[in-house]
Order: C-alpha cells, then structure tokens, then sequence
C-alpha cells in the first residue's frame, strides 16, 4: 500500500497530525502564498453518496492550490448503476486524476479501493468507518481554540455509527487528552473502537448524561442523533432532546467551553446558542477548505516528488 | 467405537484430525467443503470418550491433505485439535495447531454493510486477535461463533 493514501485516522501520528496542522496554519495565514503551488493537478471526486459540503470544501481546497477537479457526478448517472464494482470504477478515474478522494456507503470501501489504485486516496468517509480529513479539520479546530494537550473533551450523540466520532477519538489518543463519551445505552461506541482505543491506552469514560461531565469539559463535540436509528418517533424525540444542548445546558459549562458540531445540526444546538463564544462551529466547517489544502499540498509534493 | 478402535482403524493415505472439541465435526467438515460430494472416503466419529478431553470428535479423510488456508480456520474453532497427515498407513506428520495471524478468504464479514460483502473482486482479511478476529475492511470484531461465519463454496 502507498504511504501518502489516507484511509483510516488511525495512521496518524502526532508528527503526521502536526505536519498538516501547522500547513493549514501557514495557508491560513497566507493563502495567496499558495495558489499556484499544483496548477497542473487534477483531483478525482468520486462520491457514491450525496455529500455536497464535503465534496464543495475539496473542490474549493484545490482549485485554491490552482488544480482542478473531475468528477464522477452522482452514482445515478454513472457506470455504478450498469453494475460496474467499485475496484473497477476507481481503476478507470486514477487514469484521470492525480489523487482521488472516495465517499462511499460501505465500511471498508477506501481500504479496498487502496489495493487497486496507484494514485494517492483520500477517504471521505466509508459508511459508519471513519472520516479522517474531517478529523484533521476537528483537530485544527481544537488546536485553535483549546489546544490539543492537557484537554478535556466530551463527544456527544451518535457514538455508534458516527464515523467522525470514530476518526476524532482515534486520533485524539496521539495527544493528552481525557476523552469523555456522553450518549444514549443504544448509540454508545461500537465494541472495534472501544477495543482500538483501549489499546492504545486511551483515557476513556463513557456517560449517559451530559451533567456529569460538563463543568470538566474544554471542548463539547456534538453529533447529530438520525431519526432512522430509532424505531418510533416517540423515542428519537425523546432522545434528541435530552442531548441537545442550548443556552441553559450551558450555564453549568465553563465560560471558555468550544462547542463543536461536525453540521448539519438539526435540533441538537439550539440556534440561540450561535451568538455566543461557545459557537465554534462554523469556524471549524470553514476551516476544512485550509487543512483540506494542506493536506492534498502535502500529498501532490510527494507525488511530484516521486515523478 | 472407541479411542483405540479409532486409531487402529487405519486409512492408506489421507489426514486424521483428532481432539477436535465434542460437537465442531461438522463445522471442521464445514471448513473443508467437505460434503460428500467429491467421493472420497469421510469418516466421523462424534462424542468419543477422551481421557484428556472427556469427550471429543475425530475426523478421518482419505486421500486429502489440508492447506494451510484450511489448517489457520481450523485453529480458531478447534484449537484442541491435532492434524496427522497419513501416508502409506502411517502417520509421516503431526500437527498441533498455532493461531495464525491473519485468515484470508475462509471466513466471511457479518456486518451487511462491509464492502467484502458488496460484490467487490476481494477475499476477506482477518486479523486474529488473542479472543477473536477482526476484518481488516470494516474492523467489525466476531468474538463468538466464528464456525458460522466460515465461507463455505
Ligand atoms: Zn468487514
């Protein structure tokens, strides 16, 4: 396998992680300094499931490093409905691209598009997998705000099948970090992550309740609950609301607390709570354009490098 | 049919697997794609007193020697067992079972949603931990019951 694909969060290193946070700082900083940096090359979009803003933030990300794109279009469209498999897709665009970024619906879809492909990939998420550029996007975020070490943070919602929640907390074992995970029994994390981080010798509490650990908390991650996870409406309203969070949840935090949310939000942040210094949510999906940036910088000099 | 009669009962040419745990005869035949349809000579010998296992299975099956494919499954559901490979009446090779690191191709990904199960030109990869294995794709962990989750042709 390649070194430069990015599959998993779990490849990560501290170094790894570092390098491209610190790359996205400097084209924060600076953005002109590199528009022109790969004005010959060519990203492949191929999305298998619709994701506009994801798919939108690595078009923007390289065409502001003067490349462009090819893209797929939408799976109604395309070859995938003739019942072409997905190694042979992948194989027929590396032919036109320079790196590829995938979105795929299944669980292991990027490691195995990985073992056919010759030109550096990038997952942008695989069913309830991992979504490592959102991750490094997470990450930038937290550094900016709170910093990465000596933190506490508590992820919130959706723990099962949040494949953010899974990339983040993976990632956070590289730091010092206390990670605190706050969901309902049903949505808690799946038995693989729960196993990963506990080897890594991760520290791990799980909770119910959002009370319990709140005034601790430097950071509160917060994902969307999905309707179709619970069999009756009754339920998922009930759920949803004992983990959303609004102005009075957040008497009890700390007045530097960054609330952060992968978006779309639905109901789990009230929109009063936007107006606040908690809000770090925006910030943090505008920041995907710089790391998204850094990070393809990163992979196209390598490539170029091997040329 | 006891212990001794069993080891007696030679065949010319082919494996024996013995101390397999009392009740996994047939998910090992399972793992061979042993089903009698291919003609050769299968015996099995279930519930057979044991003085180390009190109770265990034997297989016996002729002119077949087992790949290594087949021998790394066989040490995730019959630990126990040994694999005696018989020629000309005798056994020329004893095998005790070592876990293997990784299972390719035998066994298949419970969860619907792993993209082994989607149709793709690839084999399944399984990373044998100490109590289970793990699909390298999708990473689901299958503690329990991995005989039904053997990929049988
Ligand atoms: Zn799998």
């Amino acid at each position: 396998m390649r070194h430069d694909h990015l599959i998993t969060a779990k490849q990560l290193s501290r170094e790894n992680v570092e390098a491209v946070l610190d790359r996205a700082a400097e084209i924060d900083a600076d953005p002109a300094a590199f528009a022109d940096r790969h004005d010959d090359a060519v990203l492949g979009l191929c999305f298998f499931e619709p994701s506009t803003r994801t798919k939108m933030s690595f078009e923007t990300a390289i065409k502001r490093l003067g490349g462009d794109i090819v893209d797929m279009g939408s799976v109604e469209s395309s070859s995938v409905k003739k019942g072409e498999s997905l190694a042979d897709t992948a194989r027929v665009i590396e032919g036109y691209a320079d790196a590829l970024v995938l979105r795929h619906p299944s669980q292991g879809a990027a490691k195995m598009v990985s073992e056919f492909v010759d030109v550096p990939l990038l997952n942008a998420g695989d069913g309830a997998g991992h979504h490592p550029t959102q991750t490094l996007l997470d990450l930038y975020t937290i550094r900016e705000n709170a910093g990465l070490d000596d933190l506490t943070i508590g992820i919130m919602g959706d723990l099962k099948y949040g494949r953010t929640v899974h990339s983040l907390a993976h990632a956070l074992t590289n730091f010092d970090a206390d990670q605190h995970f706050i969901s309902p029994e049903s949505l808690k994390l799946p038995r693989s992550v729960r196993y990963d981080l506990h080897e890594s010798g991760a520290m791990v509490r799980e909770h119910t309740e959002l009370d319990e650990i709140l005034p601790a908390l430097d950071v509160l991650y917060v994902t969307r609950i999905q309707r179709e996870r619970f069999p009756d409406e009754n339920e998922y309203q009930q759920v949803a609301g004992e983990y959303g969070i609004d102005l009075e949840t957040l008497e009890a935090a700390k007045d530097d607390l960054t609330v952060m949310h992968p978006l779309p939000r639905v109901d789990e942040i009230a929109p009063e709570v936007d107006d606040t210094d908690y809000a770090t949510y925006f910030e943090q999906a505008h920041n995907g354009v710089p790391v998204r940036m850094a990070l393809l910088d990163q992979m196209l000099a390598e490539r170029e490098e091997d040329r | 049919m006891s212990d001794h009669q069993l080891r007696v009962s030679k065949i010319p040419r082919g494996t024996v697997i013995d101390h397999i745990r009392a009740g996994q005869a047939l998910n090992v035949l399972a793992i061979l794609g042993i089903d009698g349809r291919s003609g050769e000579t299968v015996s099995v010998g279930m519930n057979i007193p044991s003085d180390q296992m009190g109770q265990k299975d034997i297989v016996k099956v002729e002119g077949r020697e087992l790949s290594q494919d087949e021998v790394d499954v066989l040490s995730l559901i019959a630990p126990e067992a040994t694999i005696n490979i018989i020629r000309e009446y005798e056994v020329v090779e004893k095998q005790y079972l070592e876990r293997p690191e990784r299972v390719v191709g035998v066994l298949s990904c419970p969860n619907h949603n792993c993209i082994t199960n989607a149709n793709e030109p690839v084999e399944t990869k399984f990373d044998v931990l100490d109590d289970g294995v793990r699909c390298e794709y999708c990473e689901t962990i299958v503690r329990e019951d991995l005989a039904a989750h053997i990929a049988v042709e």
